[in-house]
């Protein structure tokens, strides 16, 4: 239920995000999709790939630092209100969502969320209880193949 | 794999260590008297400032007469650059050393044949005393060439019996594979170097742990209590201070004993006193005040009450290793790295007192003072380690404020923390490089 994020420090200069991404690119390591947060010295890249222990070891070889997180991949109605019926879920539950992004592509009419949740097995727990689809690993690999990613 | 040496037999030549007190005390009187006479007789600015103040040698009755004595600084080896403040003829020469000399001309320092054989004597003491033996592989990391560092701790090494590795500074990754490779036992260099060496095997997969490696030798820079610990705990070694200044011999000055309690001067050789530096007052034990050392048995330079800039305070308080030398209140700042910002006295160490407080940061740090609109501005850029690293902003800037708050708690002035990535401060392979001063005063 949980998918494996890395993130890697940055500092908020010309140039710097090209680095780690042409390592991964060099590597063939695919980059399913990715977030940028940034502050005025120093931006944290946020991605996820199929091999994540390969691109970890790639990148703390070549010096970046480099964190493993669990995040969550939920399937939202593509809708009015198809966030909303999750955030409320999580809200009764009282989790707090640290940051999301998204993918880009659609599967069967719905669209596919990443969350960063402060308690993740609390998150998970309640969203499933609330009948919520929250995709395993295989699963969103399965799907990101399948549309031809 | 680590070996623990606490039943060696002290070597032969750390007798001197344990001279009854009443011995020691008489040593020296007559090792300075001899001194000062030499120095008197042989060279011309220590004869001038004497008669000056209208000190003649024989008027030292007791050791403590030695406060009448003037004293000599950093600008008088400067001034009488390069050969100056030699008592002995260049045909007695066989060794010069000098100063990296940031500014201007380098300082000189000269040896006789005797001289070099009481420095390998006095290194031979710090190995010792730290409970290195014939039998051990010493791999010396400091710089070989006009440093005193790494021919100093080479000959030490030698004349206890142990293989030395004279590897110099440098080339990290083929530190580690000879370390490994040779099963090294114990390494000398400067602890920043040692922090680097530490963070290359991690980044190499090798655990320092693992290895035979179980004393560091640390010095030539100030370092502090916390850095020890956190050098022990990442390396599974031992880590001792070892004291000295090129002006009077280089390394071997004072070094710790296996109780890590503050390094013991070997007295014998060279004489402690402590000052109030703005003063110049001799200070009562225990006090804390600027080093002043005078060399008891250097022939080809002798140093009268030299004045080290470095901030320390003198114990006679009995270790548990039972030397009768007296030892030195860790010098973890020299006066010479003193900034002055908005008018506070400010240390490089106590900023890395304070980042050390934050768990998981490495020392690896610059502090950059400039002045914007006639302000005084301090910047700090730490580098960013795995251990502190956060995917969310939120966090990273807490801990960029945290930063902040515990160096502004401990010198009083707020600085700017700028977050940098890993290995964008440059290393050193000697004495680390922690301060960038662009003020134009």
């Amino acid at each position: 239920m949980k998918i494996k994020q890395l993130s890697i420090f940055l500092e908020n200069k010309p140039g710097a995000l090209i680095a780690p991404c042409s390592l991964l690119a060099k590597a063939g390591i695919n980059i399913q999709t990715f977030s940028l947060a940034d502050t005025r010295e120093f931006g944290i890249l946020r991605f996820v790939v199929k091999e994540w222990e390969k691109a970890q070891e790639l990148l703390l070889q070549h010096g970046f630092t480099v964190r493993v997180t669990e995040i969550c991949a939920i399937e939202v109605e593509d809708r009015p209100g198809g966030l909303v019926s999750i955030l409320k879920v999580l809200e009764k539950a009282k989790v707090n969502v640290e940051y999301t992004y998204a993918f880009t592509a659609k599967y069967g009419g719905k669209g596919l969320i990443l969350f960063r949740f402060d308690d993740v097995d609390r998150a998970i727990e309640a969203l499933s209880k609330a009948g919520i689809n929250v995709i395993s690993t295989s699963e969103l690999f399965k799907r990101l193949t399948e549309n031809g990613n | 794999m680590k070996k623990n040496n606490a039943s060696i037999p002290v070597h032969t030549a750390s007798a001197m260590d344990f001279l009854p007190l009443s011995k020691l005390q008489e040593l020296q009187l007559s090792r300075l008297k001899w001194t000062v006479q030499r120095a008197y007789d042989k060279v011309a600015l220590f004869r001038d400032r004497m008669d000056k103040l209208g000190f003649v040698p024989n008027d030292l009755k007791s050791i403590d007469d030695i406060k009448n004595l003037p004293f000599t600084t950093k600008t008088d080896l400067r001034d009488n650059y390069p050969f100056g403040l030699f008592a002995s003829p260049l045909e007695e020469i066989v060794r010069f050393h000098a100063s990296s000399g940031t500014t201007g001309k380098p300082i000189v320092v000269a040896y006789t044949k005797e001289d070099i054989q009481d420095w390998a004597t006095a290194i031979l003491r710090s190995f010792a005393a730290c409970g290195l033996h014939a039998g051990d592989i010493v791999q010396n990391a400091y710089g070989y060439g006009l440093f005193t560092g790494g021919l100093g701790a080479h000959y030490g090494a030698e004349a206890l019996g142990a293989a030395v590795i004279p590897i110099s500074g440098g080339n990290t990754e083929r530190q580690i594979m000879i370390m490994k490779d040779f099963g090294v036992t114990a390494i000398s260099c400067t602890p920043s170097y040692f922090v680097h060496i530490i963070d290359t095997a991690k980044d190499l997969g090798v655990d320092l742990r693992q290895l035979p490696l179980r004393a560091g030798v640390f010095g030539a820079e100030p370092w502090t209590e916390d850095m020890r610990h956190r050098i022990e705990s990442e390396s599974g070694i031992k880590a001792y201070d070892i004291y000295g200044l090129s002006e009077i011999m280089g390394p071997g000055i004072a070094m710790e004993c296996v109780y890590q309690a503050g390094p013991h001067i070997f007295e014998d050789m060279f004489y402690p006193e402590v000052i109030n530096p703005e003063s110049g007052e001799v200070l009562p034990e225990g006090s804390e005040g600027e080093l002043v050392l005078t060399t008891l048995c250097k022939r080809a330079m002798p140093m009268i009450r030299y004045r080290t800039r470095d901030i320390t305070a003198l114990t006679s308080q009995q270790c548990r290793c039972g030397r009768t030398l007296r030892r030195l209140k860790r010098i973890n700042r020299r006066s010479d790295d003193m900034m002055i910002i908005r008018g506070v006295n400010v240390y490089p160490s106590q900023i890395e007192e304070a980042l050390l407080k934050v768990e998981g940061t490495l020392p690896h740090y610059l502090i950059i003072i400039d002045r914007v609109k006639g302000l005084d501005v301090m910047e700090v850029q730490v580098e960013v380690t795995p251990e502190v690293f956060s995917d969310t902003i939120g966090a990273m800037e807490q801990l960029q404020a945290k930063i902040s708050h515990f160096i502004a708690a401990t010198v009083g002035i707020r600085p700017e923390v700028k977050l940098v990535a890993p290995k964008t401060i440059k290393r050193s392979e000697g004495k680390a490089k922690r301060v960038i001063d662009k003020r134009k005063l």
